[in-house]
């Protein structure tokens, strides 16, 4: 009988850690996230944010810094003249 | 392999990829005293396919599976049947993991036992959350307060972990064998975080199996911490009299949230379907809230995507004003602040408007 735990061969893929830059029209220009990011995931996560921006600028509440926070991941964003800075954090539970 | 069915029963349905690992325990879990029906599941498709199925009381799932992984059986579980109590059960034992799942509203996260002492408390868990429901007892106990509740448990001599939840925030408080050992607020331990429980006016509570080997932090009685914490409020509140009482004569609820420190504006949606607006200290509302519930929207099902729980919170900083977006089940709230607040003032004073404004 195998009551106790066996090693998982596949592996679950973490959340990144790092930054990216995005230029005015959403592109990418430079990151540190590791190459099993995909890139398509960047640019969605950028439109969102840029998004963001632009809405405070139309909603006369212009923002410089958008930190957005969920219980595993904080996202961190910086302004960049009509593009982004974008830092992404996983979050642990606090220890015991 | 087949299924125990029988009614009145609950019904486990228990996930892996791993055949050997769902035999081993379809007899295991088969063995627990309420004698659950278990029904297994090798793939996250076929999980999803049987909970679409029949109703189940408990999801008990791998996170590494091919194809379709433990986090996303979650997030569509949780999504299609809030009531569903779910519960990992894995190889990894990273934090990361850990916060994920806790984060999509998992019940337990539990590594997969590693011995037999291991074995029984997993099994104990596993029964003591399927009896929540079977004995279930007498639920929404509106006319006690969270005193009473901890006097009751205390008395009867159990052991308990109590989960309380007031709006954003959560803590637990640990009671073994009538005694009062710990508590745990946000980032506080022991006396301070009872203390800071206490201090909520209205949540919910649920009650947990108790926590044996959990080390004993608080080593006062639990009648003189009550006494001095009632003493405490009491003294509170005739020194805040004044300001409670305009609190409460505000025009109107919303005017109460801009006593917080710092807020310049508040702005609130009621839910859909009417979505009624409500603004205090804004020149143009309906720009304002248009742009709060299309970035809430986007945000929240970034997290869907991304698999990282749902969406707490979203602050804007700028030299003028910064600007905190949350949603609650009252609606979505955006706030205005001074820019001379620092981010984690903005963060934690939205946080307790968000808890004001809940109850």
């Amino acid at each position: 009988m195998r009551f106790f735990k066996r090693r998982n061969t596949a592996k679950l893929p973490k959340l990144p850690s790092g930054a990216f830059a995005l230029d005015r029209d959403g592109k990418v220009v430079v990151s540190t996230l590791p190459q099993s990011f995909p890139e398509a995931q960047m640019r969605d996560i950028g439109e969102r944010v840029l998004a963001f921006f632009r809405g405070a600028q139309l909603a006369q509440m212009p923002q410089q810094e958008l930190n957005v926070y969920y219980p595993s991941l904080k996202l961190t964003a910086r302004s960049l003249r009509g593009g982004a800075l974008i830092f992404l954090s996983p979050q642990t539970l606090p220890k015991n | 392999m087949g299924s125990t069915v029988a009614t009145e029963r609950s019904k486990i349905l228990l996930v892996d990829d791993d055949q050997d690992f769902l035999e081993v325990y379809w007899e295991v879990l088969k063995t627990l005293p309420s004698g659950p029906a278990i029904h297994t599941a090798s793939t996250g498709a076929r999980a999803l396919a049987l909970l679409e199925s029949e109703p189940f009381d408990l999801l008990i799932v791998d996170l590494n599976m091919p194809k379709m992984d433990g986090l996303q059986v979650i997030a569509i579980a949780r999504r299609k049947y809030p009531q569903l109590k779910i519960v990992v059960w894995t190889c990894i034992a990273d934090e990361q993991f850990r916060a994920r799942a806790y984060g999509m509203g998992v019940e337990q996260y539990w590594q997969k036992p590693g011995s037999d002492q291991e074995r029984q408390h997993l099994l104990d868990s596993v029964e003591s959350m399927l009896q929540r429901d079977v004995k279930g007892g007498f639920r929404g106990v509106q006319s006690k307060s969270l005193v009473d509740l901890i006097q009751l448990e205390c008395l009867s001599q159990n052991s308990t972990t109590l989960k309380i939840s007031n709006g954003p925030y959560s803590g637990k408080i640990w009671i073994q064998s009538g005694e009062l050992i710990d508590a745990e607020a946000e980032d506080q331990k022991g006396e301070s975080a009872f203390r800071k429980i206490l201090g909520w006016k209205t949540g919910s509570f649920e009650m947990m199996s108790g926590d044996e080997e959990r080390p004993r932090a608080i080593f006062s009685s639990y009648q003189a911490l009550l006494l001095e914490i009632a003493q405490e409020m009491d003294e509170g509140a005739a020194a805040h009299g004044d300001g409670l009482r305009m609190s409460l004569d505000a025009p109107s609820p919303l005017m109460g949230l801009t006593r917080f420190n710092g807020v310049q504006f508040v702005l609130s949606v009621g839910p859909e379907p009417r979505c009624e607006m409500k603004s205090w200290g804004l020149e143009t509302p309906d720009h304002v809230s248009e742009w709060a519930h299309q970035s809430l929207k986007a945000f929240a099902s970034l997290g869907d995507k991304l698999q990282v729980g749902q969406l707490q919170q979203i602050t804007g900083m700028s030299p003028v004003n910064h600007v905190a977006l949350a949603e609650c089940r009252k609606g979505e709230l955006c706030v205005g602040f001074r820019s001379t607040l620092r981010s984690d003032e903005v963060r934690e004073t939205m946080r307790n408007i968000l808890a004001k404004w809940s109850t």
